[in-house]
């Protein structure tokens, strides 16, 4: 049996009063949400706080609403089961409907929260294990420990960011709503991340995210999400990638972007591969030649490392698979891209 | 230790239990439900799925303090809810597992059954694939699932009333018979049968 770690639960039921309560606990508290990965986590002894501070009942961190510039915005509460099945995101921004439709299985989607994925804990096969076995091996530079053994005599943890979500998110250009002890600040998600496995967030553990905002998508918006991971009914990713591509009036390819997940400390835009598919038509034999063009450019920028499991050459020879395939998808308006 | 005002099956409990249990412990250590059941306690096999709010969810990740005022619904409290709610005998879903033989050892029916009540509460004609989408959390070690999945036909096919969908087994093996049999004239006894 595994048995959390005592601490207490406090049951705020605003932003304000939830921060205070925060603030008050002075780095010894964190944030419930749905508890689908603290909770193990915390049966692990990854994380021993003296106090959970459950967001449950927090009003403003919940709900889907559309605002008049058509600006979407996501409690970060709402359940990752509520994103998957929003009519208007599966229409509008079809890649995060996706994304968010593959994450591990049907009841952790159920308790699993939006905010929770994005803010998810960067996963290693030698850190996401009991403390037994950790202790085992000598602990690692993640948690207790001072070696890393996925790189020997690396000196930067190199967990990989295994939030579904978030390169969806980030194809779409999302902006994340933050509160803080100074108040409220908005900034693009894009620019949340940072290049340690310890940590992958340029956030404190104090700071909350309160809401996702993401902008309206063009009438001839595509996208989509594929994901490899060993058993199609749940499981983390062991690579994931985002696609998206907005056509123009005469049905070329006008904006394009891919953003990739399970790779290392953070989630992977790919660069360039706006440049290969614009102005191509999909369906169209030049839209076929630019997609092999940007798959063999994610083979080169996807090096994926024995950090999480599945063999990391077997990992690497998919990522042209699945960035072709869920390219494809998307022109489509097909996807999401996984095996069954 | 904390008095937490939970909801299951029905009944309003004031439970006392520490406030890092997890609402697993609680049904089990203070509450004696042991129906749920606890597997890999981690959240990847669905043993211990319960209902809040109609909704499947891991009570081996679920913490009581976040669910006082939401209906907690167990295994334990299907036939009761089923009697009051004016049915006889065990609830439609039990009922059809145990005539399907939907089980080996038995640790994952919990889960699955809990599991099938929800999904037939959302969608009465599940297709083959959305059964299996709605039960992709429940882990299975012995079945191969079939007889899971043919249960749950089953009960979605009677409680709609209608015939009862044959395994496809079942109707490959009768259309093989049917190909195997040779075709005779039914046997007629001399004296049109009387002695």
């Amino acid at each position: 049996m595994l048995r959390m770690p005592p601490f207490t639960v406090l049951n705020p039921s605003t932003v304000d009063e939830a921060m205070e309560q925060m603030l008050a606990a002075a780095g010894e508290a964190r944030w419930l949400a749905g508890g689908t990965d603290i909770n193990p986590n915390l049966k692990h002894r990854l994380l021993e706080p003296q106090a959970l501070i459950a967001l449950e009942g927090v009003g403003e961190l919940r709900g889907v609403s559309v605002n008049e510039k058509g600006w979407l915005r996501l409690g970060a509460m709402t359940t990752l089961t509520e994103v998957a099945e929003h009519a208007q995101i599966q229409a509008q921004w079809p890649a995060l409907a996706q994304a968010a439709s593959l994450v591990s299985g049907p009841q952790l989607r159920n308790m699993g929260t939006i905010g929770g994925n994005v803010m998810l804990d960067t996963r290693c096969q030698w850190y996401n294990q009991t403390h037994f076995w950790r202790k085992s091996l000598g602990y690692c530079m993640k948690k207790d420990g001072t070696e890393c053994h996925v790189i020997k005599g690396g000196s930067k943890c190199v967990a990989a960011a295994s939030n579904d979500t978030a390169p969806a998110l980030m194809t779409l250009d999302a902006e994340i709503e933050i509160a803080s002890g100074d108040g409220r600040a908005r900034m693009p998600l894009a620019e949340l991340w940072q290049a340690d496995g310890i940590w992958n967030r340029k956030l404190s553990p104090q700071e909350l995210l309160v809401a996702i905002h993401l902008p309206p998508t063009a009438a001839k918006h595509h996208g989509a999400y594929g994901k490899l991971r060993d058993r199609g009914s749940i499981d983390f990713p062991l690579f994931g990638i985002a696609v998206r591509l907005d056509l123009d009036d005469a049905g070329k390819i006008a904006h394009a972007a891919l953003c990739a997940v399970a790779l290392q400390a953070r989630p992977w835009p790919l660069k360039k591969v706006a440049d290969a598919l614009c102005g191509t038509t999909p369906g169209e034999q030049d839209f076929l030649d630019a997609v092999e063009q940007v798959a063999a450019l994610a083979a080169k920028q996807c090096r994926p490392m024995p950090n999480i499991p599945g063999d990391h050459e077997y990992r690497h020879a998919m990522v042209p698979v699945y960035t072709k395939r869920t390219l494809f998808a998307a022109a489509a308006k097909a996807g999401p891209v996984h095996h069954l | 230790m904390r008095v937490f005002r939970l909801q299951v099956n029905g009944d309003p409990l004031d439970v006392a239990a520490p406030e890092h249990w997890s609402l697993l412990e609680v049904l089990r250590y203070r509450l004696g439900l042991t129906g749920s059941k606890q597997g890999c306690d981690k959240g990847d096999c669905g043993a211990c799925t319960v209902l809040i709010d109609g909704t499947p969810t891991l009570a081996c990740l679920a913490l009581p303090a976040t669910l006082e005022g939401k209906d907690i619904t167990t295994i334990e409290g299907l036939r009761p809810l089923h009697q009051k709610a004016g049915g006889q005998g065990v609830d439609p879903v039990q009922d059809a597992f145990d005539r399907c033989g939907a089980l080996q050892c038995g640790f994952c029916q919990p889960g699955m059954i809990l599991s099938t009540k929800a999904l037939l509460s959302d969608n009465p004609d599940p297709s083959r694939r959305e059964i299996q989408d709605a039960l992709a959390g429940n882990l299975c070690r012995c079945t191969g699932y079939t007889q899971i999945f043919q249960a749950v036909e089953l009960v979605a096919d009677e409680v709609a009333g209608r015939e009862p969908r044959k395994p496809a087994w079942a109707q490959a093996r009768e259309q093989e018979i049917a190909a195997a049999s040779p075709k005779e004239e039914p046997f007629q006894p001399e004296h049109g049968g009387q002695a």
